[in-house]
């Protein structure tokens, strides 16, 4: 089996599911509880977040955890603007988010909120230039994505933190489920970000669990209240065996983080120079530190992507059309679209997303495979005549 | 890494005279000798000015760690012992100078023979070594009057002693010289500095701690414990003397106006500490006091309290500043510990509005209407005496299992 939907989940490191099971079965106590049950959970919650914040440069007040990407997504937009509405009711994304960010977008302009989508260029990317334009007086919040979900793209979180650094009124989230791991960290969480989310099964964690970054001193209008967990930000019991488990995960994939970006991206290049060669094949991620490691998204013209992606899965290659939320629902990619990719060639696309567990074995076979299933369709399709 | 061979260690306080100096320097080798105790291979030789350890192999840094410790040493050197030859001292004295040497300093070579007969003398040696270090070092500048590097170097019968570095000791009296106390510790950031400062002059103290179960809870009375293990290695051993509290406490809630409540608890803490002390041989009583800190802590409040002894109530911390207090109480590392939010027996029945001005008689008057002998005696019955060693735990630890499963 090849697995190339890291970008869709990853499989749990055994270790990370061992420390689950020994936390489920012996840590079981409520973190809050006044026993010592609930002072042993409460010191591995403590030692979880201290590990976390560690590993991600921040401080440990700074680490919230909430049940995955899309949650950490929604409390930061909705969060952010709900508490700065009296302040203005403008908030900028831009048009090639995930759909916990765009949908977020979406509720809050249903609310009454003015939303500026800003633009992308041909690889995908906002230019800084259009975001300094549409800021005003009214603007609380900007939520730009580290890594593009679909094709990879590194949005340029260095270059509008310049631009932010001048507004420091206006919260700045950035959305880096595709981010962590991919020796990029750098690139897309600066001191100017406030707000960032993470979800650990796209890092070898169990499903359910997510952390929202928040800048000490950010303040957000929770979206869960209850008894007050996490600083009263995101109420709810702790999901104690999840968050050791993710703790356990961040720190072992982080171990290796420039050899695995590297072998990603070596992955990436071999199999994007052989594709480079067939006729009727488009490429929408580039190669180059434009683009994170681990996502080449390209069509295969006049197949659909979900032929080829089950094509694909009858040699026992696992892949998907662009975005794996998505892409049961719609059949175009949101990201190609934004990017005026013409319709029938965005419903042709497929997306590989490479991991640590991938090897250039795996390349070479992949393009083995892929080469028999693309002589077939370019026969039908009469490409290269 | 450097090779020493032993430890020079001098000590403090040198005014101290006769008798009193026999006793500091035997106390001051035992201390010594005690905390480093697990080191089996260490030799102690006590002379009168100073005391020398041979290492036998045991490294420097750990026994560092330990010396930094004690009370009553003034400095001490790391010094590496070589044969009698230029060659062994030249060698030496490069490899020492250049693990201490840091660019822009001065150094001079100070030289001592105790062996007249070694075939150089000071002079010829001062100037030999030095020139060797200037051949094999760059930067290196020399300067008579103030050297920020002397380079030791004492010819004996036996070797010849090199060292370069002078590391200051605690300071102070050797623990155990200054007599017998006990110290009346609760759990916050200032009587854990105020027993350091009373270790400090010498007094050998016992702590006092008073516990309401259930009021207070086992997390209070272990942090109290550790707080004492961090204490302990100032001094070695501490006891730790936990005295029940609650009835006390309930009896004094139950039937005394509020106003008083914590004048006359604390008259009755004062009271146990002081019967401990004459139990125990002590021949003061110390707490982390400060004036005006608290309403417990102004002078009528001192007056009012201390009233029920004629026992020196000696308060290290009096006059000290709150932020002077966390300074040292980090410096000393109780700092995190004093922090940890357990509530101890000084809280939980702290009236709203204690008089900050309690009157003597007021108190004495009130305080008739109990069973005072009966109390303290059912208190003194159920303490409870624990000796603590050097950095021991109390308050549960899982790090080394949590890392294990992160």
């Amino acid at each position: 089996m090849i697995y190339f939907d890291n970008s869709a989940t990853t499989k749990i490191y055994p270790e990370a599911l061992t420390t689950y099971n020994k936390v489920a079965t012996d840590i079981w106590g409520n973190p809050s509880s006044l026993h010592k049950l609930g002072d042993r959970a409460s010191q591995l919650l403590m030692s979880s977040r201290k590990q976390i914040a560690g590993l991600l440069g921040t401080e440990v007040n700074e680490i919230f955890f909430t049940s995955g990407g899309t949650e950490s997504n929604n409390t930061a937009i909705k969060g952010t603007a709900i508490q700065k509405r009296e302040f203005g009711k403008h908030i900028i994304t831009s048009s090639v988010e995930h759909a916990s960010v765009a949908n977020a977008f979406t509720a809050l302009e249903r609310l009454g909120y003015r939303v500026t989508r800003l633009p992308v260029d041909k690889e995908g990317r906002v230019n800084p230039q259009d975001l300094k334009n549409a800021l005003d007086k009214d603007t609380t919040l900007v939520s730009i994505m580290g890594v593009n979900n679909e094709i990879g793209t590194i949005q340029p979180i260095e270059a509008i933190s310049e631009i932010l650094d001048n507004y420091p009124n206006i919260t700045f989230h950035v959305d880096n489920v595709q981010a962590f791991g991919k020796n990029i960290w750098d690139r897309v969480f600066t001191p100017r970000v406030d707000l960032s989310s993470l979800s650990a099964h796209k890092y070898h964690a169990p499903r359910g669990i997510g952390i929202l970054y928040k800048k000490t001193g950010k303040m957000l209008t929770p979206l869960h209240d209850g008894g007050g967990q996490e600083k009263g930000l995101r109420s709810g019991t702790e999901n104690l065996p999840a968050i050791a488990a993710m703790a356990k995960s961040m720190r072992l994939l982080l171990e290796q983080e420039p050899e695995n970006a590297a072998r990603e991206q070596a992955i990436k290049e071999k199999i994007y120079h052989y594709l480079k060669t067939l006729p009727g094949i488009e490429i929408f991620s580039g190669i180059d530190d434009g683009f994170a490691p681990h996502v080449l998204c390209f069509a295969l013209t006049g197949i659909r992507g979900e032929t080829l992606v089950h094509t694909l899965e009858s040699h026992d290659i696992y892949t998907s059309t662009t975005s794996a939320c998505a892409s049961k629902t719609a059949d175009e990619a949101s990201t190609l679209v934004a990017m005026h990719v013409d319709d029938k060639i965005a419903t042709s696309a497929i997306r590989l997303s490479f991991d640590a567990s991938n090897t250039m074995e795996e390349a070479d076979q992949f393009i083995e495979v892929f080469d028999g299933i693309y002589r077939h369709f370019a026969k039908i399709n009469h490409l290269g005549e | 890494m450097l090779n020493y061979t032993e430890v020079m260690v001098r000590y403090g306080e040198l005014s101290t005279k006769g008798k009193n100096r026999k006793d500091f320097i035997n106390r001051l080798a035992a201390n010594i000798q005690k905390t480093l105790t697990d080191f089996p291979d260490l030799e102690f030789h006590p002379k009168h000015d100073r005391l020398h350890i041979v290492l036998n192999g045991t490294s420097f840094e750990e026994v560092d760690q330990r010396l930094k410790k004690v009370f009553g040493i003034q400095t001490y050197s790391p010094v590496i012992k070589t044969e009698r030859t230029l060659e062994a001292i030249e060698k030496t004295a490069l490899s020492l100078m250049q693990a201490t040497f840091k660019p822009g300093m001065t150094f001079k070579v100070n030289t001592r023979r105790s062996d007249h007969h070694f075939e150089y003398d000071t002079n010829e040696l001062n100037s030999m070594v030095g020139d060797y270090l200037f051949d094999h070092m760059d930067g290196l500048k020399a300067e008579m009057k103030h050297p920020d590097l002397v380079l030791r170097i004492e010819v004996r019968l036996d070797g010849v002693y090199i060292s370069n570095e002078l590391l200051q000791g605690a300071g102070g009296m050797p623990v155990g010289t200054a007599g017998k106390a006990v110290m009346m510790l609760s759990g916050g950031i200032d009587s854990p500095v105020a027993s350091y400062l009373a270790l400090k002059r010498g007094v050998d103290i016992e702590m006092v701690h008073f516990f309401s179960p259930p009021y207070t809870t086992d997390k209070a009375l272990a942090k109290a414990k550790e707080l004492t293990g961090i204490l302990a290695n100032y001094s070695g051993k501490i006891n730790f003397i936990a005295v029940p509290f609650a009835e006390i406490q309930e009896t004094i809630k139950e039937k005394l106006p509020e106003g008083y409540l914590m004048t006359i608890q604390r008259r009755f803490m004062l009271r146990l500490a002081d019967k401990i002390r004459e139990k125990r041989g002590g021949k003061a009583i110390f707490n982390g006091e400060s004036v005006g800190q608290v309403a417990s802590q102004t002078l009528d409040s001192m007056m009012a309290i201390n009233d029920v002894t004629t026992t020196p109530v000696l308060r290290p911390v009096v006059t000290m500043d709150k932020t002077e207090i966390i300074k040292l109480a980090e410096d000393i590392g109780t700092f995190d510990l004093s922090i940890m939010p357990f509530e101890d027996c000084c809280t939980i029945f702290a009236p709203p509005r204690p008089k900050t001005k309690p009157k003597v008689d007021k108190a004495r008057e009130y305080e008739a209407r109990l069973d005072v002998d009966g109390l303290i005696e059912r208190a003194m019955a159920g303490i409870e005496i624990t000796p603590i060693y050097p950095n021991q735990k109390f308050l549960a630890d899982k790090s080394a299992e949590d890392a294990d499963l992160l």
